[in-house]
């Protein structure tokens, strides 16, 4: 069966309220990291001890998850399942939609924005960092050649190939998001070859979560008919992916409960860490994954639009939590340069390092959800992106496995 | 007539001259080998592999509460003595506590210039580099601020200059956005002098911290590292320190 693609009209009130509300926090955003570059980092919450903040939290999500909004396109391209294909292309758009926010959000957060130029010209190729930035680029051609196979009849035939290069080229570009914490020899929260792997599961999981709430919404906003099946069958895998997410943060800490070195970082996180250990039981387990992998494998719950998306939201909440956790947890805890010996110096060694984040922080990344989601809102009316329907009938004969 | 005969007082002035002179020279000379092995280099001249400028730092010197190291980095380097969680602060004193036996010790921590640094490795634009003499330094000029460094080094001994910045030493430029640390005041080593540091616990007559050439068997810094046990932080990351601690 033929699909039919067609623009959103996108002259209603609702599409321009939509847009300017979402301009609004982007412009937000931009300020804040005017602001924070005009006077400095002084005016974040980030400091010699936490130096990576909110705007990590929101601009790894973002990459992270950028890498997941891809499962739909994969799974019809490289596993071949045709009730996918109509999802694939709002599936790429939300991809390179993601990931562009997030790499505002970390290129605004840098010190120096204003040389970001440097850091396209000068390698240091034993970097993880400097991969990335090859990454970023690669994950932005792929994708955008994966969609104009799927746009252009022309050069539909190499689909194929260009749905094989995104997929291989999103898990080395979250293998690469991982590493950059797991090459991290110093830090004890850091340092292991799995965050390589979990982070290609968080993607897996965040993405999903995030295209399905986007999937619902523009077509709840626009009327076009968004059949059962579909979400269905989408719903039950991402409850999947919360859990095998789930499993790898518990094997992750069941190595580090085994070794005895690690057992005080693990008690931080776990036991006495304040609100990284509620952000992590609280935040990540339980509202992040034990909730929504209740409604999402239960299909009485999950056949319920409203629980489908709170089952998302919560996905997406537990993602950012576990980020927090991560990435200032992680920091939080003191390095232990001396082993044996309590530390105590003008440096703050020894000690858990506070952090309040500040509003401009939290702007900025906010800003770069918004400029993800103006993308999506303006490239789903400029392109054909959306089917006019995604009712059951309409979707293929697999639908409704 | 002239009495040649050498009085028995004469015999002794004779022995006490030769035996100084003597001393002398051998006091003199390995610091004229030294001299010659590891002076200061003209500003034309690139640092070279055949030095590794090294510090050795003797923990039973060091005093508890004592900062003129400290307080010395900061005057040469141009900032202040702020303790805020956002000053730079590219030594510090840390005073220990076993946790066994309650012995105490108290020891300043900077850039421990290691041969493997971390932060090299990780730095994405190669801002951070290691210098042929091994000290590790920062290109403020392709520094563009991302932390990377920060987050890798073992020593927490980075800065990241949180806000605008005046009245700098024009031999160590610093700037708003970007990574510091220790420069092992490369700028003065450069001129044949010590870091400020070292200048200034030895005025304070504790002598705690020696520098000198690691790679030159001659230098008293490699003397006493062959000589004492000596330990480098975190040595089980094998990253081939530049500061070695004793005494501990």
């Amino acid at each position: 069966m033929q699909i039919a693609y067609r623009e959103v009209e996108g002259r209603s009130p609702r599409y321009w309220a939509l847009l300017g509300i979402i301009g609004l926090i982007a412009l937000l955003g931009l300020g804040a990291a005017y602001y924070m570059e005009h006077h400095g980092h002084i005016v974040t919450g980030m400091t010699n001890q936490i130096v990576w903040g909110m705007p990590h939290v929101f601009a790894v999500f973002l990459i992270v998850a950028a890498s997941g909004a891809l499962n739909a396109a994969s799974i019809a391209t490289v596993f071949g399942k045709s009730a996918y294909k109509p999802l694939a292309r709002l599936s790429g758009l939300v991809a390179v939609a993601l990931l562009a926010g997030g790499l505002m959000v970390l290129m605004l957060d840098l010190g120096r924005p204003d040389r970001v130029i440097v850091a396209a010209t000068y390698y240091n190729f034993k970097s993880v960092f400097a991969w990335n930035v090859f990454l970023y680029t690669g994950f932005f051609t792929f994708v955008a050649l994966y969609l104009w196979t799927m746009m252009d009849n022309s050069v539909a035939a190499y689909g194929k190939y260009a749905g094989f290069a995104a997929f291989i080229w999103r898990l080395i570009l979250t293998t690469g998001t991982g590493s950059i914490f797991g090459f991290l020899v110093a830090r004890e929260a850091y340092s292991s070859a799995l965050l390589a792997p979990m982070f290609i599961i968080f993607s897996f999981s965040y993405g999903m979560a995030v295209y399905l709430l986007i999937l619902i919404a523009a077509y709840a906003w626009t009327g076009r008919p968004l059949g059962d099946a579909i979400l269905h069958r989408l719903g039950r895998l991402l409850g999947w992916f919360v859990a095998a997410a789930l499993y790898f943060v518990v094997v992750f800490h069941m190595t580090n409960l085994y070794f005895t070195k690690y057992h005080g970082v693990e008690r931080f996180i776990l036991v006495e860490g304040g609100i990284y250990t509620q952000m992590f039981w609280i935040g990540q387990v339980l509202l992040g994954s034990v909730v929504p992998m209740l409604i999402l494998f239960n299909g009485k719950l999950r056949a319920s639009r409203g629980l489908l998306v709170t089952a998302c939201l919560l996905v997406v909440l537990g993602g950012l939590a576990q980020m927090y956790v991560t990435i200032i947890g992680g920091q939080a805890y003191p390095l232990d340069i001396f082993p044996g010996w309590e530390e105590r110096s003008s440096f703050f060694d020894g000690v858990v390092h506070p952090y309040h984040p500040s509003l401009p922080e939290f702007l900025l990344g906010l800003g770069g959800v918004a400029v993800a989601l103006a993308i999506v809102t303006i490239g789903v009316k400029v392109l054909r992106f959306l089917p006019e329907s995604l009712a059951d009938a309409d979707v293929g004969p697999h639908a409704a496995g | 007539m002239t009495d040649n005969k050498t009085t028995p007082v004469d015999e002794g002035r004779r022995r006490f001259l030769t035996a100084s002179a003597a001393m002398a020279g051998v006091a003199v000379a390995p610091g004229v080998v030294l001299y010659e092995i590891a002076h200061g280099k003209p500003a034309d001249e690139p640092a070279s592999h055949a030095v590794r400028w090294g510090m050795l730092i003797d923990t039973n010197q060091c005093q508890e509460g004592c900062d003129e190291c400290v307080k010395a980095c900061g005057e040469e380097n141009g900032f202040g003595h702020g303790t805020r969680e956002t000053d730079s602060q590219w030594i510090r004193k840390v005073e220990l506590r076993d946790m066994r036996t309650g012995r105490t010790k108290s020891l300043p921590v900077m850039c421990q210039h290691c041969a493997e640094p971390p932060c090299v490795d990780v730095c994405p634009t190669g801002a951070s580099f290691k210098r042929p003499d091994g000290i590790v330094l920062v290109d403020r000029h392709i520094c563009i601020g991302c932390r990377y460094c920060m987050m890798a080094c073992p020593y927490k001994a980075r800065s990241f200059v949180h806000e605008r910045i005046t009245d700098q030493n024009p031999d160590v430029p610093r700037g708003i956005g970007c990574v510091e640390s220790c420069t092992m005041c490369v700028h003065r080593v450069d001129r044949d002098q010590q870091p400020a540091c070292v200048e200034a616990c030895a005025k304070a007559g504790h002598g705690a911290i020696l520098f000198g050439n690691l790679n030159d068997p001659n230098s008293e810094i490699a003397k006493r590292i062959a000589q004492y046990s000596t330990m480098e932080l975190r040595a089980d990351l094998k990253l081939n320190l530049g500061v070695r601690y004793q005494g501990f």
